[in-house]
């Protein structure tokens, strides 16, 4: 069911996408709307099941070899992250339909990347194993980057997204480095059986390392002081995204992964430094940056920020249970508690306040708190719903806010008690810290409500006249603005049904050894709390003041002073752009010939050297063929050839002198006894020769090589050491079997199970008739591709005039031949060789021969013919379409592999049988000729193809 | 005997290699040619030569030559054919088209 749960998100986004386009009149938003819905339903039933200590657990089988299964499990820390997702999705969508235009946006791809997301943040939060998990991860980065630069056309969304990717990508590399550093320790993926080991990891070199790895990942997803600053850039995304991703789930993967990975590192001191440490960092510095931001967006974005960092404190404070055991212990999970809590109402409020955001932007066209001003008689509404937002977020009561607010102060006096390495001194900050922080989020909270709803009505500097947002729009705000009045007066509500399992999550020591019992209060008397939090109020209220009277919102904050840490992130990001470009301009030098030597120069290095490293070469180990005299002219012969070639002056003789070499070939071949090889590859040389004379006169004439010896030194240092890499690879074949030659099989059972006495034709057709289909298949594509070459014109617009005098004597090409001789020898050869061509069809199966030579043979007496009587004859005497005609071929050797399935057996199945025919008397029918045919006629139609498609070109 | 084609390999692979690294297309067409020998040649000769007759059952013989490298060989020369033809077609169109037959020359336009 849980994998289900994953998936609905990823079906209906494949469901949108294929609607692209569909259904005009119907909002995109429409048809997501009912999927996160659906799942948060769900997830609602489960609460009773999770409540009542049990816990989902669902598994298929991935990888098991690797130890990767698509493990998910649902407790109580998940189940709270997937009701927020699943919830505040819902919520977006809703918003989204009346915020995007559906006649101005590109709403498929919007919807399909934000439900991409929606499953992938649920993959995150219900992985039990860690590289499923990972995975889930990047994609949440990966549909940010996507969502961020969702207007993709402003260079600052883009600037944005990119920033984000590669600053959370970064961090989840180092996390995915921290996962298989716990996988080397504990040998398992599975993050509840690293947690059954933690014990007796924790004293291993790596289990530092791991941590602050894992540590890395969290703070990045979690825009954690210093890595933050990819968070208020990515508010270039559309408000509904802001919303969902970058305050109220994404950001809080992060938290998730601190909250997951607590049972296993809590207890560490390093854990609970740097969790604290950073989180109190992180929420001062983010709640002072907020009061310095001009944009209404950006001030929430600071203070998101600002607020992660204090839950990530309260985790951090919270695994201070894990030193204690019994009644002191729970006494530091109260931490834990208030982040549950505030983890809940942030996403709350602070979803509200975007959306409220989202709609001054909407009606008024700005978010410039210098613009606007005195919308609370135009939008009250919206006011409403900002008030509460922003009143519970500077934790006032009776919002949920100022509950959670208390039991942060709750936790953060409560670390004055921490006695260990006595620092007692030191822990006496975290309360002050905490409470100036609250006063600056007073603050800001009052200047982001204030400042924009009440003070004077600017109209002048609005280009649009604002008024009430329509009911759709202010619809989710609402229903958040109501659940934190909802919580605030009913807090319990969560107490028994999302914290306690959420915390018996975190804490599973303690929570075996006293089961948590949270009862969350409004008034405690007058404890410490109170009295710091009106001290909060009365601070809060003089420094709006102080804000106000000196018009701090119209000061430009100290831009350009001391290096800021854009400022590094924009330089070490020009310097990695520059540096690689003159690092890869070092040697991408665009010129094939080095690309090509270093290729070269590797394999000499790599082969070359295995080998003589490895001492791979015995030499007189093995019997060695007798030499005759013949061979040796023949190999002679051979070597001249290609020798010379270099030194040939003429295209002609260069021509010809490689078809010596290919002829020489031929004749090895023969001695070789390899009667089929010879015979194709002299039809080959033939044809080839063909197509290079009617290409011949268009290719430029071949000027000797001007380079200095010096350059052609290395050119030759290269080839040299290639060849002779390459007889030593021939020399170490020689002499080492490691393996017992498979050739055995073939001989053995060519005729028996394939019924043919030729071995090589049988394994072409028959036993590797795979590999010969996808051949001709290739030949067909090489000669489609010549033809869409030669057919293609592309007019040059400068064509060099020495290309066209070249041609300018040059007659129409098929004018027939004159050459009566040749006319009558090529009428008769024609038959003779057309004959011969069919006869090696049938013959190959036993004796040498076989579709590729019949059909080589046969096109050779078609060139033939071509060359005494034009083409224009024999395309009267053949009307045939070549290229239909390859088409035919590759089709019928399919159909006789797939034949093959009729009869219950695999691809390309061959059978054979013998059969009494009037004329031919006993005779084999095998299914491999059916399979051959379609090679000959395919090979035919290649090389007709191709000859005609030159031969034809002006 | 396999030494000397050994050898021959060498040779054909140096000289083919060092016409693929010439600047004229018509070159580099005829060194990949060479190169196509030369692997023929190393594939037939790593399974020995002339251990038997000619793998034809017809032969009636004790012992025959492997046929698998054969096989694989036609496969490949009739592969190689294709390949030279579309790339002899290429030099004849680039040359027609672009008038040139130096590889450096063709290159595309660097930012």
């Amino acid at each position: 069911m849980l994998h289900i749960t994953v998936l609905v998100p990823f079906l209906l986004a494949l469901m949108i996408a294929l609607l692209r386009g569909k259904l005009p009149g119907l909002h995109r938003g429409w048809l997501v709307f009912a999927g996160p819905l659906a799942l948060f339903v769900y997830f609602l039933t489960r609460i009773p099941v999770i409540k009542g200590g049990d816990s989902g657990y669902d598994i298929i089988s991935w990888i098991p070899s690797l130890g990767i299964d698509l493990v998910f499990h649902l407790d109580g820390l998940s189940l709270l992250f997937t009701l927020l997702i699943t919830g505040m999705g819902t919520l977006v969508v809703l918003y989204s339909i009346y915020y995007l235009d559906k006649r101005k946006e590109e709403l498929t791809p919007f919807y399909v990347y934000l439900l991409l997301f929606m499953g992938a943040m649920l993959g995150v939060v219900l992985s039990d194993n860690l590289m499923v998990l990972y995975g889930f991860w990047e994609l949440t980065s990966v549909s940010s980057f996507l969502l961020i630069a969702f207007w993709h056309r402003r260079q600052k969304s883009r600037y944005g997204a990119l920033k984000s990717m590669l600053i959370t990508v970064f961090g989840g590399l180092a996390m995915f480095a921290g996962f298989l550093m716990l996988y080397v320790m504990t040998g398992t993926f599975s993050i509840r059986e690293i947690w059954s080991q933690a014990e007796s990891i924790s004293g291993q070199a790596l289990f530092i390392p791991a941590m602050l790895l894992i540590l890395l990942g969290a703070f990045t997803k979690s825009a954690q002081f210093p890595f933050h600053i990819w968070l208020p850039d990515a508010m270039e995304a559309p408000t509904p995204v802001s919303a969902y991703l970058h305050s109220a789930t994404m950001v809080k993967a992060g938290l998730y992964l601190v909250a997951r990975f607590s049972p296993v590192f809590a207890g560490q001191y390093e854990w609970f430094w740097i969790v604290s440490g950073v989180g109190l960092i992180t929420l001062i510095y983010g709640s002072i940056q907020a009061m310095k931001q001009t944009d209404l967006k950006a001030l929430l974005a600071y203070s998101t920020i600002s607020q992660l960092g204090l839950i990530m404190g309260l985790l951090g404070m919270g695994s201070a249970a894990s030193f204690y055991t019994g009644e002191e212990a729970v006494f530091f999970t109260a931490a834990t508690t208030a982040a549950l809590f505030h983890l809940f109402n942030h996403a709350i409020f602070k979803g509200s306040l975007f959306m409220v955001v989202g709609i001054v932007d909407h009606e008024t066209n700005t978010r410039d708190l210098r613009k606007l001003g005195g919308l609370v008689s135009l939008m009250p509404v919206t006011f409403t719903v900002a008030l509460i937002g922003s009143f519970s977020m500077a934790g006032l009561p009776p919002f949920a806010g100022f509950l959670s607010k208390e039991m942060f102060f709750t936790a953060v006096l409560n670390i004055r008690e921490l006695d260990f390495l006595s620092m007692q001194s030191l822990f006496t900050i975290v309360p002050v810290v905490a409470w100036i922080a609250s006063i600056f989020t007073f603050a800001y909270s009052m200047i982001m409500v204030f400042h924009t709803f009440f003070g004077k009505y600017q109209p002048e500097k609005l280009d649009k006249k604002p008024h009430e947002a329509p009911f759709g729009l202010l619809l989710s705000p609402i229903v958040l603005a109501l659940l934190a009045v909802v919580t605030g007066f009913f807090p319990n509500i969560l107490s028994k049904t999302l914290i306690v399992p959420g915390m018996n999550a975190i804490h599973p020591q303690i929570a075996a050894s006293s089961p948590f019992y949270v009862n969350i209060y409004f008034w405690h008397g007058f404890n410490t709390e109170v009295w710091m939090t009106l001290g909060v109020i009365i601070l809060g209220v003089v420094v709006y003041r102080v804000y106000g009277r000196f018009s701090l919102v119209d000061r430009e904050w100290g831009r350009g002073r001391g290096i800021t840490l854009n400022q590094v992130y924009d330089g070490s990001i020009r310097l990695v752009e520059r540096s690689s470009r003159s690092l890869t301009g070092l040697y991408m030098t665009g010129s094939m010939r080095h690309y090509l030597m270093y290729i070269f120069t590797l394999i000499i290095i790599i082969v070359g050297g295995t080998l003589l490293y490895t001492d791979g070469i015995t030499l007189g180990q093995g019997e060695y063929a007798p030499i005759s005299f013949f061979e040796v002219v023949a190999v002679l012969v051979m070597l001249t050839g290609a020798l010379a070639i270099p030194f040939a002056k003429s295209r002609v003789s260069a021509i010809l002198l490689t078809g010596m070499v290919g002829y020489m070939v031929t004749l090895l071949f023969v001695l070789f006894r390899a009667p089929d090889l010879a015979l194709t590859q002299m039809i080959v040389e033939v044809v080839s020769v063909t197509l290079f004379l009617l290409c011949f006169r268009h290719l430029p004439r071949l000027g000797r090589e001007k380079v200095k010896f010096r350059l052609k030194l290395p050119k030759l240092i290269i080839s040299i050491g290639f060849g002779a890499t390459m007889t030593m690879v021939a020399l170490a074949a020689l002499d080492s079997s490691p393996f017992e030659s498979i050739s055995s099989f073939y001989t053995e059972n060519s005729y028996k199970l394939g019924g043919g006495k030729n071995i090589v034709n049988v394994l072409l057709v028959d036993f590797r008739g795979f590999d010969t289909m996808f051949e001709i298949t290739v030949l067909g594509l090489a000669s489609l591709a010549i033809y869409s070459m030669i057919k293609l014109k592309i007019e040059p617009d400068n064509k060099p005039a020495a290309v066209k005098s070249m041609f300018d004597d040059v007659k129409p090409r098929y004018s027939r031949s004159n050459d009566v001789l040749l006319q009558s020898v090529a009428k008769v050869a024609f038959v003779i060789i057309i004959t011969f061509s069919l006869y090696l069809f049938f013959a190959g199966h036993n004796n040498p021969g076989g579709g590729f030579i019949g059909a080589l043979m046969a096109a050779a007496a078609l060139v033939l013919l071509a060359i005494a009587f034009g083409m224009d004859f024999v395309e009267k005497v053949l009307p045939v379409n070549y290229r239909i005609l390859i088409a035919v071929g590759i089709l019928m050797a399919f159909l006789t592999g797939i034949g093959s399935f009729i009869f219950d057996v695999p691809f390309l199945s061959q059978a054979f049988a013998y059969f009494e025919l009037p004329v031919m008397g006993k005779t084999e029918l095998t299914t491999a000729m059916l399979f051959d045919l379609g090679v000959y006629l395919s090979v035919i139609g290649v090389t007709m193809n191709i000859i005609f498609t030159i031969g034809r070109d002006d | 005997m396999e030494l000397l084609i050994a050898l021959a390999i060498g040779v054909l692979f140096t000289v083919g290699v060092y016409l693929v690294l010439s600047k004229s297309l018509l070159r580099i067409l005829l060194g990949t040619t060479l190169i196509t020998h030369g692997v023929h040649l190393l594939l037939l000769t790593m399974a020995g030569l002339k251990t038997g007759a000619s793998p034809l059952l017809g032969e009636n013989a004790d012992s025959y030559v492997d046929p698998l490298p054969q096989a694989l060989i036609l496969t490949s020369i009739v592969i190689s054919f294709g390949v030279s033809a579309f790339f002899i077609v290429l030099a004849y169109r680039a040359y027609r088209s672009a008038g040139m037959d130096d590889v450096e020359g063709s290159r595309g336009e660097r930012e």
